[in-house]
């Protein structure tokens, strides 16, 4: 087996509490408890050895006060080797192209420097190069497909042609209505053109105009802004809060105002980039646990306050655990309660981004720490983004009097950067008072079930057709496992063919192997939607052949809407659940 | 038995002494010759008395309860030539409104239109279905505009040139950067992960010094220079100094030490040039000879009335269609109505006149450019008491109906941080009166504040 899936399927193993991956692979299963040396979650004892199938242990279970289920299904080896072989025939194809075009057999699209720049340096090394001249632009088609209405649950798309395999697009003109939505992430389906938050952002616009021009620090300090900054406060249930323009720019404009040089960073894995260059650009030293791990988070974190810092070893300055609430690409749940755990006997901060989070999970939607139903004071920073539930754009940041108070001061954004535009902020305060039916109405209840019930219809049909589907049962976010690179061109035409947008990517955005689609459950979903767009998913995945689960559905499992009510999780009886249930 | 007589006959010294032989060396075997350090290896009990022990600072450091952040002007209503500020109407000196677009009827319009078409947000980014046709259309007509081959569009102003830096420049390549580069250049530098070498401000010699030893460099390591690029960086109108930058004599430079110019026009583009197009139609430069980059010249315009805007491209959300609309609307304005340019600059002149000779304050800044610094002539030795000093200043106008801020800035991370100042933005609404009124009250102010 090749070691880079050696490596991923051992990372994943971890993640997964759901003993799937049985078959091949280094598998190791770790047991937790509070029991033997003073770790909260026991350091592994053994490095691998294979589990049996009564193996689903459950671990810290709790802390939890509902059923955690995350399945990472393993690749089946099969598939693996053919992937590989995939990507061998791409590589030699893309060697002989490029020596055609080399030779000037074969014309080359490439941009080229201008004749008085020949011989600077290259902009680009030439290996970026070969990835995107000879895979990128064979399936380029499936990205940046334009749309031309509201990204609702379903939108026209541009039709695009192209005369020159991929390099160039021109736009027939025509336009391809009522595709169905399920790549945009309007979890509650609030990207709309009419209704109240329309209406609210109509108004704001004739009394504010669109932009601001000015910082907040300085002139661009809006009495809506400050009315936003209260909403988002209450709405996660924290002292006090501060909204800015960008949620990319969120993370990395605060991380540096909050960490610095003598300061450790530990960074998920699979952080966002947003978060991995705000911490970069924070000049601490940054290290990263195994996605979703807590057994690696802890070592860490002992091995961090134990050694201090590296060469002067004086000890850190402050630690600060940066995770995300939902992961985008895998659609898994951080394991906050046992983050939050940790954190507490380490001494350490908590960053929490919850930018696919915030108002796609939990009874009121207030993410993650609703979801598992704890005390919003135990995160130290809440951080989310506008973008995506709330049908805006921006992010926010969350927390105590003291700390917010210190960003307004310290923040890169706060202080050179343009604030946010008077419209989005008053799409936000609308869509908000809806969700918290402060509007007087029980929309925002609606909704939030809507999306809840879609979710789980949604990811149980995929599974019991045979697809490996990755994340969390609650999960909106719905990766499903495509692995081959000609599968992921295939997939998306093909679903585009009978009208159904959906996302697929592939490396560098996920590991080389594991190329996925990703479709992303909302509350505009009707029943019948969702029916089409399954019934498109099971035919394109037959003709593909992409069902590739080899487990059988296991007949029941709880649901996850019924355990919110019941105190009688089944959690007490960890033995009784299969599969591991944390 | 045979055995037995055998030992017994061997001489009685001799068993001794093999006897102590073999005990020598059991204990030899058993024992540690030499003394092991001490081993580093901490014991459980140990490093839970340190993980006990460890106290982090905490997050955040405690603010004072009067620190001006804590209080930030409050606007209500829009930001435009009149401005409520603190509930007090003034007249605008102070937001980036150079051509007056923010409160103008037909872009608020065109956003409104676009707003009902698309609603506000785009729930994704470029890649996955964030791409509107609105977008492509700003990009088309921005690329025309600046008369580049491609334009793209960012959704955040300060974002821009941030992300666009490092897309371009990695580990190992070298940037020329000048002094006064604002402060997303430095993020966006610290971020590529490049060398970085800072040239005094607006100091072709500098620049040209720094790229000579380069070059040597390069000799003496031919094999590592045909793969290190390198740019030099800066700003057509810096908003730090308002002034501009030599750009003729960069791209002489460009060409002599084979070296790329990222150019950032956030305070130039629409302000500079005949039609707008910045500080290449400024100087007559031809573009394609400065963009930095010939398949893609990086978007990076913080527009007048939007943040159109260059990492930050891949993995955000993209800006909402609305705002993109409005930037449509703005740009078809001002190429209607290239005459906007010549009557900001005419504006621009009247206010830097009218501002000279205020005693105990210096204007900073180029006749035409629409963002000035006031600075104290003297600085009394402490940044606070300056920043104090020129607060009440803008308090004082405040007062007396004129909004000016002072320019802020992040005093511990700036590379340079820049004196304390007082900013005053241009814009084509302001009238004559508006003008006097604000340069008399400003004199004023400094009169009976600074003494």
């Amino acid at each position: 087996m090749p070691p880079s899936m050696t490596k991923s399927s051992a990372n994943k193993q971890i993640n997964g509490d759901v003993c799937h991956r049985t078959s091949n692979g280094k598998t190791s299963s770790r047991r937790n408890g509070f029991v033997k040396n003073h770790c909260l979650f026991q350091q592994p004892q053994q490095k691998s050895r294979r589990p049996s199938e009564n193996d689903h242990v459950v671990r810290n279970a709790s802390l939890y006060n509902k059923a955690f289920v995350e399945q990472f299904e393993e690749t089946p080896l099969l598939v693996a080797v053919l992937t590989y072989v995939g990507y061998g025939i791409l590589t030699i194809f893309g060697y002989l192209r490029d020596f055609l075009r080399h030779w000037g057999m074969e014309k080359c699209h490439v941009a080229r420097e201008r004749e008085e720049q020949k011989d600077f340096v290259p902009l680009y090394q030439d290996f970026e190069n070969f990835y995107t001249r000879n895979l990128y632009m064979r399936i380029r088609d499936n990205w940046n497909r334009p749309i031309c209405s509201v990204p609702g649950a379903k939108m026209d798309l541009l039709e695009r042609a192209s005369k020159d395999y991929n390099w160039t697009f021109q736009h027939t003109g025509k336009v391809v209505k009522d595709v169905i939505n399920m790549g945009s992430y309007n979890y509650l389906g609030f990207a709309e053109n009419t209704g109240r938050c329309a209406d609210a952002a109509t108004e704001s616009t004739h009394e504010y105009g669109v932009g601001v021009g000015s910082t907040r620090y300085e002139m661009g300090n809006l009495d809506l802004h400050e009315d936003l900054e209260q909403l988002v406060a209450r709405f996660l249930g924290v002292e006090s809060s501060m909204a800015f323009g960008m949620g990319f720019a969120t993370n990395s404009m605060n991380i540096p105002a909050l960490a610095g040089k003598g300061c450790l960073i530990l960074s998920d894995e699979l952080n966002h980039a947003s978060l991995v260059l705000g911490a970069r650009l924070s000049g601490s030293i940054i290290r990263v646990f195994k996605h979703n791990n807590m057994v690696s988070l802890e070592k860490l974190l002992r091995d961090a306050i134990v050694h201090g810092q590296p060469r002067t070893r004086r000890p850190w300055k402050k630690i600060l655990i940066l995770v995300e609430g939902i992961y985008s690409m895998e659609g898994s749940i951080v394991r906050l309660p046992e983050v939050i755990a940790l954190k507490e006997r380490y001494k350490a901060f908590l960053y929490l981004d919850e930018a696919h989070s915030i108002g796609a999970l939990g009874p009121r939607g207030g993410g993650v720490v609703d979801y598992f139903g704890l005390d919003p004071k135990d995160v130290d920073i809440m951080m989310g983004t506008f973008t995506k539930s709330f049908g805006a754009a921006g992010g926010y940041i969350g927390g105590k009097r003291e700390l917010i108070d210190y960003l307004r001061s310290h923040s890169h954004s706060a202080i050179y950067a343009t604030s946010m535009s008077p419209p989005v902020s008053q799409q936000i305060i609308t869509s908000m008072k809806i969700i918290m039916g402060e509007d007087g109405t029980t929309l925002g209840g609606v909704r939030l079930r809507q999306l809840s019930e879609n979710t789980t219809y949604f990811r149980r049909k995929l599974r019991e057709m045979g697809f490996i589907i990755y994340g969390n049962d609650d999960s909106p976010v719905v990766p499903m496992m495509l692995y081959m690179p000609a599968k992921i061109g295939a997939f998306g035409r093909e679903m585009l063919k009978r009208n159904i947008g959906t996302v697929v990517v592939g490396f560098p955005a996920t590991p080389i192997i594991e190329s996925r689609a990703r479709f992303c459950v909302s509350a505009a979903h009707t029943r019948d939607i969702l029916d089409t767009a399954l019934e498109a998913i099971s035919e394109v995945g037959d003709v593909l052949q992409l069902k590739y689960s080899r487990h059988q559905r296991r007949p029941h499992l709880p649901s996850s809407l019924g355990s919110w009510s019941s105190e009688e999780s089944l959690l007490q009886e960890p033995n009784h659940v299969k599969p591991s249930v944390m | 038995l045979h055995c037995d007589n055998q030992w017994c006959w061997a001489p009685a010294y001799h068993l001794v002494l093999e006897g102590i032989l073999i005990l020598w060396i059991i204990r030899l075997l058993f024992s540690k010759t030499y003394k092991l350090q001490e081993r580093s290896d901490l014991t459980e009990k140990e490093k839970e008395d340190l993980i006990e022990e460890w106290q982090p600072e905490p997050l955040v450091p405690l603010m004072s309860k009067d620190h001006p952040s804590l209080n930030y002007d409050i606007v209500t209503g829009p930001p435009s030539h009149k401005i409520i500020v603190n509930g007090k109407e003034c007249i605008n000196f102070a937001s980036f409104n150079f051509l007056g677009f923010l409160d103008n009827e037909r872009v608020k319009q065109k956003a409104l239109t676009s707003l009902r078409r698309y609603g506000v947000g785009t729930c994704g980014p470029r890649g996955f279905y964030g791409t509107f046709d609105v977008h492509l259309e700003l990009e088309d007509r921005l690329a025309k505009f600046m008369k580049t081959e491609e334009a793209i569009i960012y959704s955040y102003g300060f974002a821009t040139i941030a992300s666009a830096i490092p897309a371009y420049s990695k580990r190992g390549d070298i940037v020329f950067v000048d002094e006064a580069a604002c402060f997303s250049i430095q993020k966006g530098l610290q971020a590529s992960r490049s060398f970085i070498k800072y040239f005094k401000h607006n100091d072709m010699e500098d620049l040209e010094r720094l790229l000579k030893e380069q070059e040597i460099e390069d000799q003496r390591n031919p094999r590592k220079a045909r793969v290190t690029r390198r740019f030099i960086v800066v700003e057509g109108l810096y908003i730090n100094t308002a002034d501009v930058c030599p750009l003729p004599d960069l791209v002489k430079l460009k060409y002599k030490y084979k070296v790329r110019i990222f150019l950032e026009e956030s305070m130039s583009f629409g302000v500079l040039g005949e039609h707008g197009r910045g500080v290449t139609e400024h100087f007559g430069v031809n573009v394609s000879s400065t963009g930095t980059v010939s398949l893609c010249f990086p978007g990076l315009m913080c527009c007048v009335s939007q943040r159109l805007s260059g990492q930050g491209y891949c993995f955000s959300a993209s800006l909402p269609p609305m705002l993109a609309a409005a930037a449509i609307e703005a740009l078809n304005i001002m190429e209607e109505d290239p005459e906007i340019f010549t009557i900001l600059r005419e504006k621009c002149k009247h206010v830097h006149k009218a501002l000279q000779e205020i005693p105990g304050v210096k204007v900073v800044g180029e006749a035409y450019a629409p963002a000035l610094h006031l600075q104290l002539e003297r600085s009394s030795g402490s940044r606070d008491t300056d920043v104090r000093m020129l607060r009440s200043i803008v308090d004082y106008c405040l007062e007396r109906q004129i909004a000016l801020t002072l320019a802020r800035y992040l005093d511990k991370e700036e590379r340079f941080l820049p004196p304390p100042s007082i900013r005053v933005v241009v814009t084509i609404e302001q009238t004559e009166e508006d003008i006097e009124k604000a340069a008399s009250c400003i004199r004023e102010a400094a009169l009976a504040i600074l003494k």
